[in-house]
């Protein structure tokens, strides 16, 4: 793939993968890890939950404020411009004065994280794959996965399965139904439609749709209604980041079941688990940051509101905490 | 091979989960399960179980045959549980405000063309389109998902539904 001019890279080390810079940040992998240092500090992660946040973080463009890889990496999104810091949301970093904060115009961060995966993440290895469907993120450099890290957001504009949106999902389009839900329903409802309503007269197998996602912890947007988004995902082992809510966001648990440790979104500071199993329905407030753990591949709908005054309600502090109160 | 299992609820099987307080209050979290808001539901009242700003996701408790709808939005229905006939009519009048938000009832049996009918089961995504009249059919008890606007018919009825301890 042709690399983005704003990208800072230099040759490859003895293990065959190219170091970044961007601002005072600079990446560096060898087989087993990610090295990151900046003008204060450093820190090192398993190459195989950093990808796979930065994967996320990628296909996500930054997602819905702070993308935790872990305690000290992550990124902020100001919807246009991106912070990527260090032990930002740290208590004990900030203490003693090793957090570092750099902010990037959006397509400079994308770009190099782009690159960063298009170079790190090996053939055999996908980062939105379970773990039992995909091969090692470790070793030396051995070709790349292209059509791995490149996938597109998966985004109806009305509904997936009308005329013009997205498809429908199917063994001949390349989507078989995971191994964990052999057992989920296939048959589609029936439709009867009216000459000249096609396009008003639609339903479909919502659960067979996701019993066939071939990627876990990616929310895809599947019906729009004026700026709420239906997102359901389905979800299988660790959310591989650690995700610091800026506004509220709303979870269904449609089948199965998830337990979400949830922390103060500043200090990280433990706040509640909260079990979710087949028809439970959850917010996750303004103010936290959670990760999620299934133990069976799971079918999640994230309810998400895409209003585009909220970034500036946020920015104003306007936006609300909790969705009610009673 | 481990041979899986998927764990889909009802309303007649439904375990819930829960918010396991470490240091916050469990009413942040909205906490509450469809299956048992519907089971305590009156037949096709629109219950608010989640809400953000103007948006609501409802549980609506489908059973028998309910008033004729039209809606100035889109709509979109989940059929959670049982089966639900869905009928769509072309209302031959405007019968609702495309800037006001939420359906609303139709007063007696409203005057169209059919546009379709849609049978769906536990599953089942439908598109309850903008501007058009619909009524939903349950022979027996169902359960539905809306995804919708906050509207006049919108219940919320959180301290009853949710966890507060």
């Amino acid at each position: 793939m042709a690399e983005s001019s704003l990208v800072v890279s230099e040759a490859p080390n003895e293990h065959g993968y190219r170091p970044f810079t961007l601002g005072g940040f600079r990446f560096e992998r060898d087989e087993h890890f990610v090295h990151v240092t900046w003008p204060t500090g450093r820190h090192v992660a398993p190459a195989e939950p950093f990808l796979k946040a930065l994967m996320r973080d990628v296909a996500w463009n930054f997602f819905y404020g702070t993308v935790n890889f872990d305690a000290v990496i992550g990124t902020l999104n100001h919807y246009g411009d991106v912070d990527l810091f260090a032990g930002r949301f740290n208590e004990e970093y900030r203490k003693a004065e090793l957090d570092h904060s750099e902010n990037f115009p959006h397509d400079e961060i994308k770009a190099t994280f782009q690159a960063m995966l298009d170079d790190w993440v090996n053939e055999d290895f996908d980062p939105f794959a379970a773990p039992m469907e995909t091969g090692s993120a470790y070793g030396e450099k051995t070709g790349s996965n292209a059509p791995a890290v490149t996938r597109t957001r998966i985004a109806a504009k009305r509904m997936v399965g009308l005329p013009g949106d997205e498809p429908l999902r199917s063994d001949e389009s390349g989507y078989p139904v995971n191994r964990a839900f052999l057992d989920v329903d296939q048959e589609e409802p029936k439709v009867e439609v009216t000459e000249g309503y096609e396009n008003e007269v639609s339903a479909f197998n919502f659960f067979a749709y996701l019993s066939r996602s071939d990627v876990t912890w990616n929310p895809s947007v599947v019906s729009v209604c004026r700026d709420s988004l239906l997102c359901p995902t389905t979800e299988e082992f660790v959310l591989p980041i650690i995700h610091g809510n800026d506004r509220v966001e709303w979870f269904v648990q449609l089948s199965d079941e998830i337990i979400w440790e949830v922390e103060d979104r500043e200090t990280g500071k433990p706040r509640a688990k909260v079990v979710m199993k087949a028809g439970d329905c959850a917010a996750m407030p303004a103010d936290i940051r959670h990760q999620g753990f299934s133990p069976k591949r799971s079918m999640l709908l994230v309810w998400e509101n895409n209003s585009a005054e909220l970034p500036g309600q946020i920015a104003r502090g306007e936006a609300p905490t909790v969705p009610v109160t009673f | 091979m481990t041979k899986y299992k998927t764990v889909f609820a009802s309303l007649d099987n439904f375990e819930k989960g829960g918010v396991e307080v470490i240091n916050d209050d469990p009413k942040n979290y909205v906490f509450s399960n469809m299956f048992e808001v519907a089971s305590q539901s009156k037949p096709w009242e629109k219950v608010a179980i989640a809400r953000n700003v103007e948006y609501v996701l409802e549980a609506i408790r489908a059973e028998g045959v309910s008033p004729w709808r039209v809606t100035p939005h889109d709509e979109f229905a989940i059929v959670v549980d049982g089966e639900v006939v869905i009928e769509l009519l072309d209302p031959e009048d405007t019968l609702v405000d495309p800037s006001s938000s939420g359906s609303i009832a139709v007063q007696g049996e409203p005057k169209g063309v059919i546009m379709g009918k849609i049978t769906a089961r536990r599953g089942h995504l439908a598109l309850l389109p903008a501007g058009k009249c619909y009524r939903m059919i349950a022979d027996h008890p169902s359960v539905v998902i809306l995804q919708t606007v906050m509207g006049p018919d919108t219940i919320e009825r959180w301290s009853q539904i949710c966890q507060k301890y």
